[in-house]
C-alpha cells in the first residue's frame, strides 16, 4: 500500500538527517500521506482514542508512582497521600482509574467494530491476533494496577484471581505458591504486582507498534469490506483522518472528564476505601466492569477447573476467530443474517456482564449457563455455519462507487 | 551451497547442533535464578509455627488466627456438632480424602481424621476456601446444626457459594476439596502448636 516514498527532505538539516537517520520519512509515508479509505466512519476512531488512552495512562502512571509506596503497611496510606496531600493528587488518581475504565470501553468497542466488519479476515489475521494478544496485556495490567491501592477489594480480587491457577492439574499450587512468593497474597504479592504494573504498558506500547505495523501492510479495512482499487478510493492519512480522529478524541475526552469530575467512584467499588485484611472476605466481591462477563463465565460452571478453563477459552477463542468465520464476505453490512446474530451476541456479551456483577445463586447461575452456552455457540456453530448457508447481498463494485452512490442518494432523497 | 565441499557439511552440522545445545542448556540455567527468586523466601519460611492455647474457647465457640498470611479456624465443636459430623457416610462426600496433613496422604475423610489424637471437639482447619481462596464464613450454610433459627457450625464461602459441613468438608458449590488441616500437635491438653 504504501509503495515507493515521496518523501523530500525541504531543510539543509532535514537532507543532513535523511542520509542518517530517515524518521521524517517513516513519518511522512505512514502517517501524513497514509493512503486511507475514503469511506470511514466513526468506529474506526477508537484506534486512535486508544493510543491516547495508553499515552494518558503512561502519565498520570508515571507521576503517581512518584507518590506511591509498593508495601502492605503503606500502600493504602500512601493512596490516601495522593489523594489528601499530593497537589492535585486526587485528579491524577481520578484520572488513572477512571482512565482504565475509558481505556476498556474504547478496547471493546473497537473490537466489535472489528468483529461487525470482518477487519479479522484475510490478509489481517495477525493484526487481529496482536490485537487480541493487547486485550489480554491490557486485562493483566489493569488486574495489577488495581491491586495496588491494598484495599480490601484489591486484596480478595488478586486472591481469587491468581487461584484461578491453582486449578491447573499438579502442579498449580506450585505455581500459585510461586505467583504470591508465600503462602498467601501478601508484601511479595503486592511489590511484584508494581513492578509488572509499571513494566506491561510499554511492553503493550510496543505491541501497538507491531499492531500498526501490520496494519500498515495491507491497510485499513473499511465499511463495505471492499478491498482499495485504486487511489480515487483513498485520501491522505493527515489532515483528513487526523481531523475526524482528532474530534472523536475530543468528544470521548468529553466523557472521561465527566466521569473524572463528576462521578469518580462510579464504575469503582466503595469497599476498596478500607484497608485490606487478610482475614476477613467482603460478603461480595466482584472484579472491575470490564471482566464481569468473563468472571459470570467462570462461576456458570460448577467445576473449578473446567470453570476455569470456560474462562480462558472464551478470550483465546477470539484467537481463532478468522478460521472460524466461514464467509467471504468481510462486512457484516452485506450480510443480512450475520447482522442479527451479531447484535444477538453483543446483547448476550452484555447480559454476561450484567449476571457477573450480582452474587452466584438461583436464577443468576441458570441464566449465566444459558448465556455462557450461547457465547461459544456463537463463534463455534453460528459463524463457521452462517459463512456457508447465508447467501449476502451484492458488494459494491468499489469504495468510491459505494460512497458517490450514496451521495446520490442523499441527494434525491 | 552447492560449491560447499561436501565433506564439511557433517562436520558444520554437528558443531552447529552441539553450539546450540550449549547455548541452550546455558540459557536455562542463567534463566533459572530468576524464575527461582520469585518463590517464597526465607523470611517468608521463617515465619512456620505458632502456638496456639485452646483453653480459653467457649463450647460452640471460633476464633479465628493468622498463620503464613492466611487465616487459621479454630473451633469448639458441640456434641450435636460432631454427632452430625460422624452420621455422615463416605460415599456422600464431594471428597472423600480428608485433606489433613496430620495423617497419610489419601486416607478417608471421616471425622476422626480431620482433628488430631481423637480430640474430636478442637478442629483446627486453613480459613481457605478451595476454590478460589476466600475465607467461608463460619456458622452458615446448609449443612450445620440447625436449632430453632439458630445455625451452629458448618460454613458457607460468599465468593461463588461453597457450603462446608461440620467437619470442614466440602458438600455442595464449586469447590474441588475439604477444608485443608494444617500440620500440629498437642503440646498439652490444651495448647497446640500449628507448622
Ligand atoms: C495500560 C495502562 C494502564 C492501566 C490500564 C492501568 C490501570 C490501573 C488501575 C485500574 C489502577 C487502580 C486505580 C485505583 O482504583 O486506585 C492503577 C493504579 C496505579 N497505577 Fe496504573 N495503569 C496503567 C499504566 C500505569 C503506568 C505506566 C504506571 C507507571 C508506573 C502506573 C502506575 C500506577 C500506580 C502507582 C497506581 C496506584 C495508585 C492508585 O491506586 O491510584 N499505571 N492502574
Ligand atoms: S472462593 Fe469460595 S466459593 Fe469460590
Amino acid at each position: 500500500m504504501s509503495g515507493p516514498s515521496k518523501y523530500k527532505p525541504k531543510s539543509a538539516f532535514g537532507k543532513w538527517m535523511h542520509e542518517r537517520l530517515p524518521v521524517m520519512e517513516l513519518v511522512q509515508g505512514q502517517i501524513m500521506d497514509f493512503p486511507t479509505p475514503r469511506n470511514l466512519n466513526y468506529w474506526w476512531t477508537f484506534g486512535g482514542i486508544l493510543a491516547i488512552m495508553l499515552v494518558a495512562q503512561l502519565i498520570t502512571g508515571i507521576v503517581l508512582a512518584m507518590h506511591y509506596t509498593a508495601h502492605v503497611d503503606m500502600a493504602f496510606d500512601s493512596v490516601e497521600h495522593i489523594m489528601r496531600d499530593v497537589n492535585y493528587g486526587w485528579l491524577l488518581r481520578y484520572l488513572h482509574a477512571n482512565g482504565a475504565s475509558m481505556f476498556f470501553i474504547a478496547v471493546y468497542v473497537h473490537m466489535f467494530r472489528g468483529m461487525y466488519y470482518g477487519s479479522y479476515k484475510a490478509p489481517r489475521e495477525v493484526l487481529w491476533m496482536i490485537g487480541v494478544l493487547i486485550y489480554l496485556v491490557m486485562m493483566a495490567t489493569a488486574f495489577m494496577g488495581y491491586v495496588l491501592p491494598w484495599g480490601q477489594m484489591s486484596f480478595w480480587g488478586a486472591k481469587v484471581i491468581t487461584n484461578l491457577f491453582s486449578a491447573i492439574p499438579f502442579v498449580g499450587e506450585s505455581v500459585t505458591t510461586w505467583l504470591w512468593g508465600g503462602y498467601s497474597v501478601d508484601n511479595p504479592t503486592l511489590n511484584r504486582f508494581f513492578s509488572l504494573h509499571y513494566l506491561l504498558p510499554f511492553v503493550l506500547a510496543g505491541l501497538v507498534g507491531l499492531h500498526i505495523w501490520a496494519l500498515h501492510v495491507p491497510g485499513n479495512g473499511n465499511p463495505t469490506g471492499v478491498n482499495v482499487r485504486g487511489s480515487q478510493d483513498t485520501v491522505p492519512f493527515h489532515p483528513y483522518y487526523t481531523m475526524k480522529d482528532g474530534f472523536a478524541i475530543v468528544v470521548f475526552f468529553i466523557l472521561f472528564a465527566a466521569f473524572t469530575f463528576f462521578a469518580p467512584n462510579y464504575l469503582g467499588h466503595a469497599i476498596n476505601y478500607l484497608p485490606a485484611n487478610p482475614l476477613v472476605t467482603p460478603a461480595h466481591i466482584v472484579p472491575e466492569w470490564y471482566y464481569l462477563p468473563f468472571y459470570a463465565i467462570l462461576r456458570a460452571i460448577p467445576d473449578k477447573l473446567l470453570g476455569v478453563i470456560a474462562m480462558f477459552g472464551s478470550i483465546l477463542i477470539l484467537f481463532v476467530l478468522p478460521w472460524l468465520d466461514t464467509s467471504r464476505v468481510r462486512s457484516g453490512t452485506y450480510r443480512p443474517i450475520f447482522k442479527q446474530f451479531f447484535w444477538v451476541f453483543v446483547l448476550v456479551c452484555i447480559g454476561l456482564g450484567y449476571l457477573g456483577s450480582k452474587p452466584a445463586e438461583g436464577g443468576y447461575v441458570f441464566w449465566a449457563r444459558i448465556l455462557t452456552a450461547y457465547y461459544f455457540i456463537h463463534f463455534l456453530v453460528i459463524l463457521p455455519l452462517l459463512g456457508l448457508l447465508e447467501s449476502p447481498k451484492p458488494l459494491p463494485p468499489s469504495i468510491s462507487d459505494s460512497v458517490l452512490a450514496k451521495k446520490k442518494a442523499v441527494g434525491a432523497g | 551451497m552447492s560449491t560447499a565441499v561436501h565433506a564439511d557439511v557433517n562436520r558444520r552440522d554437528f558443531l552447529f547442533i552441539a553450539t546450540g545445545a550449549v547455548a541452550t542448556v546455558g540459557a536455562a540455567l542463567t534463566a533459572w535464578p530468576f524464575i527461582s527468586q520469585m518463590n517464597p523466601d526465607a523470611s517468608v519460611l521463617a515465619l512456620a509455627t505458632i502456638e496456639v492455647d485452646l483453653a480459653p474457647i467457649a463450647e460452640g465457640q471460633e476464633i479465628t488466627l493468622k498463620w503464613r498470611g492466611n487465616p487459621v479456624f479454630v473451633r469448639h465443636r458441640t456434641a450435636k456438632e460432631i454427632e452430625q459430623a460422624k452420621a455422615v457416610k463416605l460415599e456422600e462426600l464431594v471428597d472423600p480424602v480428608a485433606r489433613s496433613a496430620n495423617v497419610k496422604d489419601g486416607d478417608p475423610a471421616t471425622d476422626a481424621n480431620r482433628v488430631v489424637g481423637g480430640k474430636e471437639n478442637y478442629l483446627v482447619m486453613m480459613g481457605v476456601c478451595t476454590h478460589l481462596g476466600c475465607v467461608p464464613f463460619g456458622n452458615q450454610g446448609d449443612y450445620g446444626v440447625v436449632e430453632g433459627h439458630a445455625k451452629l457450625g458448618g460454613w458457607f464461602c460468599p465468593c461463588h457459594g461453597s457450603h462446608y459441613d461440620t467437619a470442614g468438608r466440602i458438600r455442595k458449590g464449586p469447590a474441588p476439596e475439604n477444608l485443608f488441616v494444617p500440620k500440629y500437635e498437642y503440646l498439652s491438653d490444651t495448647k497446640i502448636l500449628i507448622g
